[in-house]
């Protein structure tokens, strides 16, 4: 066992490092192609100018606000809206004039759409005898798809006997008993209570990884989509604001949109004052410091820039610490205890709140801090991120 | 359970006795062994007995059924038709107009409807000689018209309630728009379909007023017969035929509540 673990860990570096993901990979065939789509509703631009590329074998998610256009775009690649302008191509193939019954594309729907007057099985079926599928080869493809899903033994009842969980779990099936090669979910997980959607979680990227079926996700959900995701695309106001994998959406926002929609961020508003290729320092009175970064940008010369600070990369604590860049001294004006962490709300000065977060790393820890102390916030020189738009 | 007040029970019960106290004396009245309507006799069924020798009568019921039964089958097309565009076509200029022209007739006096009616098949008759007289097909046309109304009203709301989704799916899986209708929304709106029939049937069934308006000679309905007889003093023959009627009625009605319960439970949303 230890003898071959060395050995296995480096044929799968050598593995992952040649088949480096679809994304990465220059000249990459996209699976699906979205061409500079834009959709109008009268005079309201639900989604304007799209231009993305999806992978084979992805599980893409669309985030975004309420009315920030991902739905729109969900029923365009599925063919209930057909597009203004622009072009979709679903494996080389233009969608342009095909119909939603003609697309090699399923849709699960957030209300889950179960037909209720039939039964789970026949739901089911009901994709393949609209194929003229032989009765025998349906029968069989249900069950072992009722099956997958764990569903098996309720073939016979009709949706309205069934919970949220299992209702979910029909419509996957539904979608999938067609063998679609692009899967569109709408809020997959929407309507489920917390613990299921996390156990569903891990159950839809196996299928997905089983079956590879290339997945569309849309979900306001910013939790959902870090957990499922090969690839986040954030859109606001029908544009996508960045597209990248879930890590670097999180470390590295390329706006403050961006790092505000995703977990919570603090934000310093600063100009630029010393700016080289590998350090940037920026004056930022709302800090009330100087904050050094340990990696150039680009920018002109005394922009306005934000620095963004995740909470929990924040430390706290009752004396000065040694480092002298990226400290900034303010008083606890509020703390909650979250079990797992605590979240400090720290009052700069200059009447700035500041968040921080801190792992609970032994019980007593949430003892160590409590109203109106007076502590110190650091972070790291490489833990922040300098935002110019 | 929660207790209710004395003066909701004592309500309900007054509003019950209204409502069912002259039908309940009816019924009984109906096997009254007396020849004298007002006189108790003792039981007796031989008024039904009669009733089933009375040819006029019978063949009057026959006709009524027959009038009902292809009624209540045309008011549930071109209702559930109407209905379908109602909900469907979204907003359209003249909406409000054909809503309210559709449900017209629920409110309508039927003392209007019947003579308008009427009026429209005499002109009729006098420029392409069709329909020539009036008989149960002018009897068919009027409660089918007003029939009608009842259904797409109905119709209406069972498709406004439906998850439109539903037939996204359906189209998503496979389904082309022409099976679709079959596939997915007919099955949906079916009980409402079926309510609509069943209210038509009974409504038509029970008409004097319209039916007295566009019948001819010979084509009494069975309400025109017992309004006939009544009127020449009430027998105990028509407290027999009446109490029948009120069954079928009953039947009816309860079968279409029936029904539309069936259908908010297949429709409920799941919470």
């Amino acid at each position: 066992m230890t003898s071959s673990q060395p050995i296995d860990l480096q044929n799968s570096t050598i593995a992952s490092a040649s088949q480096q993901p679809l994304w990465k990979q220059e000249g990459a065939e996209p699976f699906l192609r979205i061409e500079n789509v834009t959709k109008k509703f009268d005079d309201f631009t639900a989604v304007d100018n799209i231009s993305l590329d999806i992978y084979k074998n992805e599980l893409f998610c669309l985030l975004g606000g309420s009315g920030s256009g991902k739905s729109t775009l969900l029923r365009m690649l599925a063919g209930f809206e057909s597009p203004t302008s622009g072009r979709i191509l679903i494996d080389g193939i233009d969608m342009a004039g095909i119909q939603p019954w003609n697309r090699p594309v399923n849709m699960m729907f957030q209300s889950y759409a179960l037909f209720p007057h039939l039964s789970v099985a026949d739901n089911v079926a009901f994709g393949l005898k609209r194929e003229g599928v032989s009765r025998s080869e349906v029968k069989q493809r249900v069950a072992q798809m009722l099956d997958m899903v764990q569903l098996g033994h309720l073939g016979k009842r009709k949706p309205h006997q069934l919970s949220g969980g299992q209702r979910q779990r029909v419509a996957l099936a539904r979608a999938l008993i067609k063998r679609p090669k692009l899967l569109l979910l709408d809020e997959p997980l929407g309507a489920l209570d917390k613990k299921l959607r996390e156990e569903t979680q891990f159950e839809l990227i196996n299928i997905q990884e089983e079956l590879g079926v290339t997945f569309v996700v849309v979900t306001h959900d910013q939790e959902e989509a870090m957990t499922l995701a090969t690839r986040i695309g954030v859109m606001n106001h029908g544009v996508i604001v960045q597209t990248d994998e879930p890590h670097d959406v999180y470390e590295y926002p390329n706006s403050r949109f961006v790092a505000e929609f995703i977990g919570s961020v603090n934000l310093f508003e600063g100009k630029v004052i010393e700016d080289e290729p590998d350090r940037v320092r920026i004056e930022s009175p709302e800090a009330g410091a100087t904050l050094y970064v340990n990696h150039g940008i680009s920018c002109a010369p005394e922009q306005i820039v934000h620095v963004a600070v995740r909470p929990e990369k924040i430390k706290i604590s009752h004396n000065r610490p040694q480092q002298q860049d990226n400290c900034i001294q303010g008083e606890i004006e509020d703390i909650a205890y979250m079990g797992s962490l605590s979240v400090f709300r720290v009052r700069l000065p200059n009447g700035k709140e500041v968040r921080v977060t801190q792992p609970n790393f032994t019980r007593s820890m949430g003892d160590r801090f409590t109203w109106n102390d007076k502590v110190f916030l650091c972070w790291d020189e490489e833990s922040s991120v300098v935002l110019t738009a | 359970m929660k207790r209710r007040s004395i003066f909701l029970n004592v309500s309900a019960g007054f509003g019950f006795l209204f409502l069912y106290a002259p039908i309940i004396a009816l019924i009984i009245y109906s096997f009254n062994k007396s020849k004298l309507v007002t006189v108790w006799g003792g039981w007796s069924l031989k008024w039904y007995a009669e009733l089933m020798q009375n040819e006029q009568i019978i063949n009057a019921a026959l006709l009524s059924l027959k009038i009902a039964f292809i009624s209540a089958s045309l008011a549930v097309v071109l209702g559930t038709m109407a209905g379908f565009v109602l909900s469907r076509f979204g907003p359209f200029r003249g909406k409000m107009i054909l809503s309210g022209w559709i449900t017209a007739p629920l409110v309508m006096p039927e003392v209007i409807t019947g003579l308008s009616l009427l009026l429209l098949f005499v002109a009729m008759e006098g420029m392409f000689g069709w329909p020539s007289g009036r008989g149960t097909g002018t009897i068919i046309i009027a409660h089918t018209t007003f029939c009608m109304a009842y259904v797409a009203v109905i119709v209406q709301a069972r498709l406004s309630s439906m998850d439109e989704t539903l037939e996204e799916a359906a189209m998503d899986l496979g389904a082309k728009p022409s099976s679709l209708f079959f596939l997915v929304t007919l099955p949906l709106i079916a009980p409402a379909i079926i309510s609509g029939w069943l209210l038509s049937f009974t409504l038509s069934l029970d008409d004097l007023v319209i039916a007295s308006f566009v019948s001819g000679p010979g084509n009494s309905t069975l309400p025109m017969v017992i309004f006939s007889k009544v009127r020449l003093g009430v027998t105990p023959e028509v407290n027999a035929l009446a109490t029948l009627m009120i069954a079928v009625v009953a039947i009816g009605v309860i079968a279409a509540m029936f029904q539309m319960r069936r259908q908010a439970r297949l429709l409920a949303k799941p919470e």
